[in-house]
């Protein structure tokens, strides 16, 4: 096989040159090596002489090539038809738009019982295991503050740094201030928090409500007569509700830090004056859309991230997917609900 | 006079399928009290899937499958889960779950549907867990123990409501034959001494034989039941030749007479 495969071509143009032949022998030399390139070779040639009616006499091959053939030549009792695994571009389009009401149905289902869940856990009817939602709670904000110290930091530097290059311009350097603390507070801080968690909590829960679905733990629960939606997804959309707006806030500090530091450390701007424009620029309105963005994105994350999971193919292959459609969906989402909220609030006014 | 015993389950006219893809076809079997009943068939003739629908997770496209009489894909969802609680499943690779401890995971259904105290809980849980066998496991997680264990484990999980039926998925699956032929006598042990009734899907002949009394053979080609009975009676009187191939591990009536 190292030195490619032989093919059938010349023996077959040999055979046609010569009509009268009516079997094909074969005669190896007992110190003959061979390897499975022969007897792919030979089984091509055994089907081509089959479809001309020419006879074969295997009798002269190596015993051991002799059963190879006859194990591959041999008519295994069923067939089962093999699924198509390559579809065109077209055909995958369609099926795509074809499942969209599908997928549509699925999530109004799934946040259809989030909410009666939600409804059940405020009546007390729901287990909830309050040992788990703290681990939850834990893990969506302690685990998740140094990535987002870091991020909010140097995202307060960067505007401050790219702001100060036209207010340099105007002598109006001070404002940048205003800036940060403004985009920040708004909009910023729940974006960037948003994607660090969808793609650092969001990822984790659709990973783990995957292995979970594919290890049969989802229907061990379903058996037991309890709803996985209370029992997993409830606690889970509950702590990020909690956490999200928290680490919010403390993204906004970290970002008014990161842009103080650049302001007077290296724009050389006064830092009691900075930190008076700063809270002259923050309203208590802007805290607030700040914080319905964090609670939105919250929702959204947990809620991809725990429906991807929950929706996971029972395989290995299917987990890495649920994953990255839990991540892409909720920075979708994200994006989407921030453009929305935007523009309500533009509208109102605010 | 004969009193006519009632089945613990009936499963009458019952099709199956995925996605208006039939699977299995007008099933009709049913299953008495004490029986081990074994669900077998090659891989890929739907016992799984006919396991699910019978644990309430696959609803029939048609037919019925009956507890004590009462049609399960019938009922409402909270009678549903109602008769869940009577059930107890073993499944292929135990199913525990993975964040809690294996008392966590004995405790969780005694806690759901009983009152008991905590204390209470740990001395049931303490209790099932002996019976297989594993008494002084209660602080691992599963990640730490054995597949062997792990499956005990769910085993004492599946027993901690006293469950009337208890199904086994492929229980020997993955199993070494030494471990495999404990858990068929814990099946025996416990059939005895819960006096529940034990539905086995399984390929495992060793098991089979061992075990049960009572089974259903499903045809993949046919995609229906083609036997029913004792499995070491199927072996001696059956004249169907993909029964017997099954039952001998490949060989034909005639190879198998001639023996």
């Amino acid at each position: 096989m190292s030195g490619g495969l032989l093919g059938t071509s010349e023996v077959t143009s040999q055979l046609q040159s010569h009509p009268d032949i009516v079997q094909i022998n074969f005669s190896a030399a007992p110190e003959l090596k061979w390897d499975s390139g022969l007897v792919s070779f030979l089984l091509k040639l055994i089907r081509e002489c089959g479809e001309k009616n020419l006879q074969v006499d295997r009798q002269g091959l190596p015993q051991e090539a002799q059963k190879l053939l006859a194990l591959a030549l041999k008519v295994h009792e069923k067939n089962v038809p093999i699924e198509k695994m390559h579809q065109s571009f077209l055909e995958k389009t369609g099926e795509k738009a074809l499942r969209i009401d599908e997928s549509i149905r699925s999530v109004l289902d799934f946040l259809g019982d989030i909410a009666g869940s939600f409804g059940r856990l405020m009546r007390g009817k729901v287990f909830f295991r309050w040992d788990d939602f703290m681990l939850l709670v834990k893990r969506c904000g302690v685990d998740t503050l140094l990535l987002v110290s870091l991020i909010s930091l140097l995202v307060g530097m960067i505007l401050a740094f790219v702001g100060s290059i036209q207010l340099k311009t105007f002598g109006a350097q001070i404002f940048v201030a205003d800036m940060v603390a403004i985009a920040m507070v708004r909009v910023l801080s729940a974006v960037m928090t948003g994607i660090i968690v969808s793609g650092r909590i969001g990822a984790s829960f659709a990973a783990e409500l995957g292995m979970m679905q594919a290890n049969e733990e989802i229907d061990a629960l379903k058996t037991l007569g309890v709803s996985p939606v209370g029992f997993l997804v409830i606690p889970r959309v509950m702590a990020l509700v909690m956490m999200m707006p928290l680490l919010t806030i403390y993204a906004d500090l970290m970002a008014i830090l990161g842009g103080f530091l650049i302001s007077v450390g290296m724009l050389h701007l006064n830092p009691v004056e900075y930190l008076n424009h700063t809270q002259h620029a923050v309203k208590l309105n802007s805290v607030w859309i700040g914080l319905i963005h964090s609670f939105v994105f919250a929702v959204i994350i947990a809620v991809a991230g725990c429906l991807r999971g929950i929706q996971c193919e029972r395989n290995a292959a299917g987990v890495g997917k649920a994953t990255t459609s839990a991540v892409v969906t909720a920075i979708t989402g994200i994006v989407i609900a921030t453009a929305i909220i935007t523009f309500i609030c533009q509208v109102l006014g605010v | 006079m004969d009193t006519a015993i009632q089945p613990v389950i009936e499963v009458q006219g019952l099709d199956l399928g995925y996605d208006g893809i039939p699977v299995l076809h007008d099933l009709n079997f049913s299953v008495n009290k004490g029986d081990i009943f074994i669900v077998m068939g090659v891989s890929g003739s739907g016992k799984s899937t006919l396991l699910k629908s019978m644990i309430g997770l696959k609803e029939p496209t048609k037919g019925k499958i009956l507890f004590n009489g009462k049609s399960f894909w019938d009922e409402e969802t909270q009678g549903q889960q109602n008769m869940m609680r009577g059930f107890g499943v073993l499944y292929q690779e135990g199913a525990l779950w993975s964040s809690m401890t294996v008392g966590e995971n004995v405790a969780l259904p005694l806690e759901l549907y009983t009152k008991l105290s905590k204390q209470q809980i740990q001395e049931i849980v303490a209790l099932k867990l002996s019976l297989v066998g594993l008494e002084g496991h209660e602080d691992l997680f599963p990640s730490g123990i054995s597949g062997g264990m792990c499956k005990r484990v769910s085993l004492a999980r599946a027993i901690a409501l006293d469950p009337g039926i208890i199904f086994f998925d492929e229980p020997s699956a993955g199993l070494d034959p030494i471990n495999a032929r404990k858990l068929d006598d814990l099946i025996l042990e416990l059939r005895d001494g819960l006096g529940a009734t034990i539905v086995v899907v399984t390929h495992e002949l060793a098991s089979i034989f061992a075990i049960g009394n009572n089974s259903v053979f499903l045809d993949e080609v046919s995609k229906t039941m083609i036997a029913t009975g004792d499995p070491k009676a199927l072996l001696a009187d059956s004249k169907d030749p993909r029964v017997i191939q099954f039952l001998t591990r490949g060989k034909s009536n005639e190879e198998q007479k001639s023996k």
